[in-house]
Order: C-alpha cells, then sequence, then structure tokens
C-alpha cells in the first residue's frame, strides 16, 4: 500500500497553486511515497516518551513586549512589488470570493 | 404565496451559531513591532514580517496573549495548559504570507458560556450562549476592487493592497451551536454580539467600533421542521457590521431559508453577504468542496503555556460584568425596568453613570440624557454624546439644585451648549439666563403686576388664595420667565399679609 496517492498529490498541487503534467504526477507520487515511508520509520523509533514537537527548541511562553517600532516607508515597502497604484500593491483581478 | 418571519417560526426551529472577529487595541501588530492605527496612509505599517517577506520571522505579542486569557476568564472558558499557533494556508492576496497565523485544536481558550438576557412581550427572557473556543490568528490586508460598477470582486479589473491591517491581532470567538431560541433567535444574536461588545469594551482590550470592523460577526443560521429533532444545513452570513443588521441578518436567512423548504428546495451549505441597504443576503463561496486549509503547527513559533498563577494574576483584574453592572445600577439609582431598558438601548448608560459620579441626582441625569438631550440629538441625527458632555449636564443640574435656574431656563442653556455658544457658564452669561433671585428686584415687579390688577390684590387680602395665580403669572412674564414661581408666591402673599 503507498503511502499517498496520486490523486492526493494532484490535489495539493492543486492546492498550492501548482500546475503539473501527467509525468511529474507520476514521477512526484512515487517519490513522496518513499520519503513518507521514511518519515513512518522515523516515527517508530519515536515511543511514548517523545511527545510530537513543532518546535525543536524546548522553549515556550516567548513573547515581545507591545512596543511600536518603526516600519518601513511605503516606498520600501512596495519597492519589490510587480505592480502598484496609489501607493497599494496591485494584483490581477481576483477570482472567487474574500475570506 | 412568499413565508412571512411568523409563518417561517410556526413551521420552523432555528438554530444559531455566531462567530465574531474582535481585532484587539494593542500598539502593536501580533507578530512584528508595526503600529495599528485605523485610517493610516495605506501601506505606511509594515514591515518584512507582515508583508511576509522571506526570511523574517514572527514574535508573539505577549500583550495580545494577555488579553486573549482575559476575553476567556470573561466568558467562562477554561484556559488551556497548552497551546498552539497553526498555520492556515490558502491563496489569496489579503494575506500575503500565503498563510493566516491562526489556531486550529490548540486554542488558548475553550468551553464558556456567556448568559444573555431579552425584552420580550412576555418579559425578560435569559438564555445562556454556550461557547466552544477564544482562539488568537491575526487580521489581512485590505483589498480594494477597481473596475466594474460596484466595488465587488466580480467585474473587477484588479485589485489594490493595503496592509496596514495585516497582522493586527484578531481574536475569534465561536459559540457552540445555539438551539431552543425559537421565535426570538434574531433578539439572542443581537443580545449575545452587543453582550459580548460591552463585556470586551469593559475588559477594555478592543476599540469594539463593529463600524470601523473592529468588532466583526459572522452569523450562523439553519432551519430545520419544528420537532423533528434534526440539524438543518447552515449558511454563514459573513461580517455583519452593525447590531441591528446582526438582528435582520439572522431573522432575513430564516426566512429565505423557510421559503426554500417550503419549495423543496434544498439549503445550500456556504458563505453569504449581508446586505445592509436591503437586510438580505446574497450567496458568496459555496463551501460544498470541504475546506482545505492544510493547518499544521506553526513552526516558527514556541508553544503558549499560562500557568496558574499568570491566569489568576489576569482573573484577580476582571473589572465587573456588565450584566451586574446594570443590575447594580438600576438598584441605585432606582430605575424601572422599561426605562432601564432605554436607556441602555440609547446606550447611554456610561454616560449617566459619568455624570451620576459628578455629584448629579441620577433621576435628574436620567432624564435629560433620555429627554431633552436625546431628543436634540435625533433632530440632529448624531449621538446624544456628542452634542454636550456629561460635565456640562452635571453642571446645569447643580445650577438648578441650586436655585440659579429654572427647568425652563437650563432647557435653554443645554440648547445653547448645544448650539456651540460655550459652556453652561457662558451660555449663561450670553442669553442672560440667570434665575432673578434679588428679593428687590422681584418685588418692584410684585408691586407692579399689584397696581395693574388691584381687584385681584384685594381678593387674595380677602383670603382668596388661588386668585395669587394671575399675579404670579403676571411676575413671571415681567421677568423673562427667569424668576423662581415658588419665591414670587412666597413673596407675593406676604406682601398680601397672607402668610
Ligand atoms: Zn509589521
Amino acid at each position: 500500500m503507498t503511502a499517498i496517492s496520486r490523486d492526493e498529490v494532484a490535489h495539493l498541487a492543486r492546492l498550492a497553486r501548482i500546475e503539473m503534467t501527467d509525468s511529474e504526477l507520476d514521477h512526484l507520487a512515487s517519490e513522496m511515497d518513499v520519503i513518507l515511508g521514511a518519515v513512518a520509520r522515523v516515527q517508530e523509533v519515536a515511543g511514548q516518551d517523545v511527545p510530537p514537537t513543532s518546535h525543536p527548541l524546548a522553549l515556550a511562553n516567548v513573547f515581545r513586549d507591545d512596543v511600536v517600532i518603526p516600519s518601513l516607508t511605503p516606498e520600501e515597502a512596495l519597492s519589490g512589488a510587480p505592480a502598484k497604484a496609489d501607493q497599494r500593491f496591485k494584483v490581477p483581478q481576483i477570482l472567487g470570493d474574500a475570506e | 404565496m412568499a413565508l412571512t418571519y411568523n409563518d417561517a417560526i410556526e413551521k420552523y426551529e432555528p438554530t444559531l451559531g455566531l462567530e465574531v472577529h474582535v481585532e484587539l487595541n494593542t500598539h502593536s501588530k501580533m507578530f512584528c513591532g508595526c503600529a495599528t492605527v485605523f485610517g493610516a496612509e495605506p501601506n505606511t505599517q509594515t514591515c518584512p514580517v507582515c508583508l511576509g517577506l522571506p526570511g523574517s520571522l514572527p514574535a508573539v505579542n505577549g500583550k495580545a496573549i494577555e488579553s486573549t486569557i482575559l476575553i476567556g476568564l470573561a466568558l467562562n472558558c477554561s484556559i488551556a495548559p497548552f497551546s498552539r499557533f497553526a498555520r492556515k494556508n490558502y491563496f489569496y492576496p489579503d494575506m500575503p504570507k500565503n498563510f493566516q497565523t491562526s489556531q486550529f485544536d490548540e486554542p488558548i481558550c475553550v468551553n464558556g458560556y456567556l448568559d444573555v438576557e431579552i425584552d420580550t412581550d412576555e418579559g425578560l427572557k435569559a438564555f445562556r450562549v454556550e461557547i466552544e473556543r477564544v482562539h488568537m490568528e491575526e487580521d489581512t490586508g485590505k483589498s480594494l476592487h477597481v473596475g466594474g460598477a460596484t466595488g465587488r470582486i466580480h467585474g473587477a479589473e484588479y485589485s489594490l493592497l493595503d496592509y496596514n491591517r495585516a497582522g493586527i491581532p484578531l481574536v475569534e470567538i465561536v459559540t457552540k451551536i445555539i438551539p431552543g431560541t425559537g421565535k426570538y433567535a434574531p433578539a439572542v444574536a443581537r443580545a449575545y454580539v452587543t453582550e459580548l461588545r460591552d463585556i470586551l469594551r469593559s475588559l477594555g482590550v478592543s476599540d469594539v467600533k463593529m463600524e470601523q470592523g473592529s468588532l466583526r460577526c459572522d452569523a450562523n443560521v439553519s432551519l430545520a421542521e419544528i420537532g423533528s429533532g434534526k440539524l438543518g444545513t447552515r449558511s454563514e452570513t459573513k461580517n455583519v457590521n452593525s447590531l441591528r443588521s446582526v438582528e435582520r441578518a439572522v431573522s432575513g436567512e430564516m426566512v429565505r431559508q423557510a421559503n426554500r423548504l417550503e419549495k423543496g428546495e434544498r439549503i445550500v451549505q456556504e458563505t453569504r453577504h449581508f446586505l445592509e441597504e436591503s437586510g438580505v443576503t446574497r450567496p458568496g463561496r459555496s463551501k460544498e468542496q470541504a475546506e482545505d486549509y492544510r493547518y499544521f503547527p506553526e513552526p516558527d513559533l514556541v508553544p503558549v503555556t499560562p500557568d496558574a498563577e499568570w491566569i489568576e494574576a489576569l482573573r484577580a483584574t476582571l473589572p465587573e460584568k456588565p450584566s451586574l453592572r446594570r443590575k447594580r445600577l438600576q438598584a441605585e439609582w432606582n430605575v424601572p425596568d422599561k426605562e432601564m431598558t432605554s436607556m441602555v438601548n440609547a446606550e447611554l448608560l456610561d454616560t449617566v453613570e459619568e455624570t451620576v459620579l459628578l455629584g448629579s441626582d441620577p433621576t435628574k441625569a436620567r432624564s435629560w440624557w433620555l429627554g431633552e438631550i436625546s431628543r436634540l440629538a435625533n433632530e440632529k441625527e448624531v449621538a446624544a454624546t456628542s452634542l454636550i458632555t456629561p460635565a456640562q449636564v452635571a453642571e446645569v443640574i447643580s445650577l438648578i439644585a441650586s436655585g440659579d435656574l429654572t427647568d425652563k431656563l437650563a432647557r435653554q442653556v443645554v440648547e445653547g451648549v448645544i448650539s456651540g455658544e460655550g459652556t453652561p457658564a457662558q451660555v449663561i452669561e450670553k442669553r442672560g439666563l440667570k434665575v432673578v433671585s434679588d428679593d428687590s428686584a422681584l418685588m418692584v415687579a410684585i408691586e407692579a403686576a399689584i397696581a395693574a390688577q388691584p381687584d385681584t390684590a384685594e381678593r387674595i387680602r380677602g383670603g382668596n388664595i388661588p386668585a395669587a395665580g394671575a399675579l404670579i403669572g403676571a411676575v413671571m412674564k415681567a421677568t423673562g420667565g427667569q424668576a423662581d414661581a415658588a419665591k414670587v408666591r412666597e413673596l407675593l402673599l406676604k406682601h398680601l399679609g397672607q402668610s
């Protein structure tokens, strides 16, 4: 049994807005299957005493004071934008509905 | 024939669910030090973190976490000993990172409740709204759709993005499903959002300005036939931006869904948008394809694990609950239920309290704010509090109490203040509105009145006290209404040997 199907890879590609050809899907599906298999083996090693973690350091409650620091100027903020207008980022027509 | 609201509730039972988003009023954003000023020039409050530039790292604003815990405590929630941020992945230009830092299955606060009361024909009715979770996330940027007639997405040629709002701390408060509200569903929804807003305001964690979007409500509504024991398919009406609209959106959805069901049509699970002008909702995105946000724990942030000591220290700072405060003030001021409701609905409770704290009699303070001042505010279509300050009202009330103003003169003073003639003292000065309390000045007017109506004076001397009315009236007229009628009466009767 494979850990990830070709359809699932196609679904993920769609969610990530990555266009993929049929051959790329075939290729990636088998490649990702190998990667997931490797991860599954690592999971076997982790016993009950190893909690799943989202961060390599055993830290919690790292907070910043609520202090304002200077922002970029609008010129700096927009300097990397492919298109801009009225001091705003200009993006192509959006299809579908806003969040 | 189309079903009306009354037809709908005869046959169908609504189930509600409410999601409220509240922007916290921290000085800086959730994960960076950019300012959060409302209405700033576009893209003047951004940095690599909130623009999602490569290599930038977020740092959690501790004040925002505190505010969220306070909100949870005020809503009777449990504070999770371990909570984490998660990435909610989606592609939309209002979120430059292509994910929103939010919380998924490990929110900061869970399992609370909020009790609300609504005023019905059958008296006050109480409902308990259970809270599922209170979690932290960040607000998105603002899009401006250009081209097309309506400013809406459809027909737009391109969109312009301002990221000043992106990354402002946002707290989402989600109710469990609220069953059993029946015909009161719209009123319960409104009462819940109102009470929640008052709590948030009392905590001082947000501006809670619905018109500016710092408090936004999404209303989930479903209908099922009464007694069916089923739960219907729900629609979600997004971003309802006033208390009145919350009520209208829920009742509008109930009527729309009842009419579909009546025709044998299916309710589609979808997002809908509330149209302020017409009070109806229009369809938005269909949610029939399951959402797939691929949530995963945010690897750039560490967990939040508030200890009991921190939580209890925050709990100790909780202010009096607005509902208890209302009950206390009603008792202290001896206000009848109906008047209390009007004062709360007019949003004048804080203002009246402020006036009372400045030394005014509560009944007088209430009657000025809800009477004359509200009347003038309605005429001008503005808020009563924008016309005159509690200090100015307290000054007027104290001048009445000391006998320096009559009620009639006081109304002129208030009117003068409202028309921009200055403080009460300045209006009195400019308009010459002092009560004539100088006895000798009054005696001149009294003697003149007696001289003008000698017969009446004779009748009073003969013991006909009610006849004094005519002379008092003449004196009041001669002094332009600036005399204290009781004082005039006293002097007049004494002068004519009747006291
Ligand atoms: Zn920033």
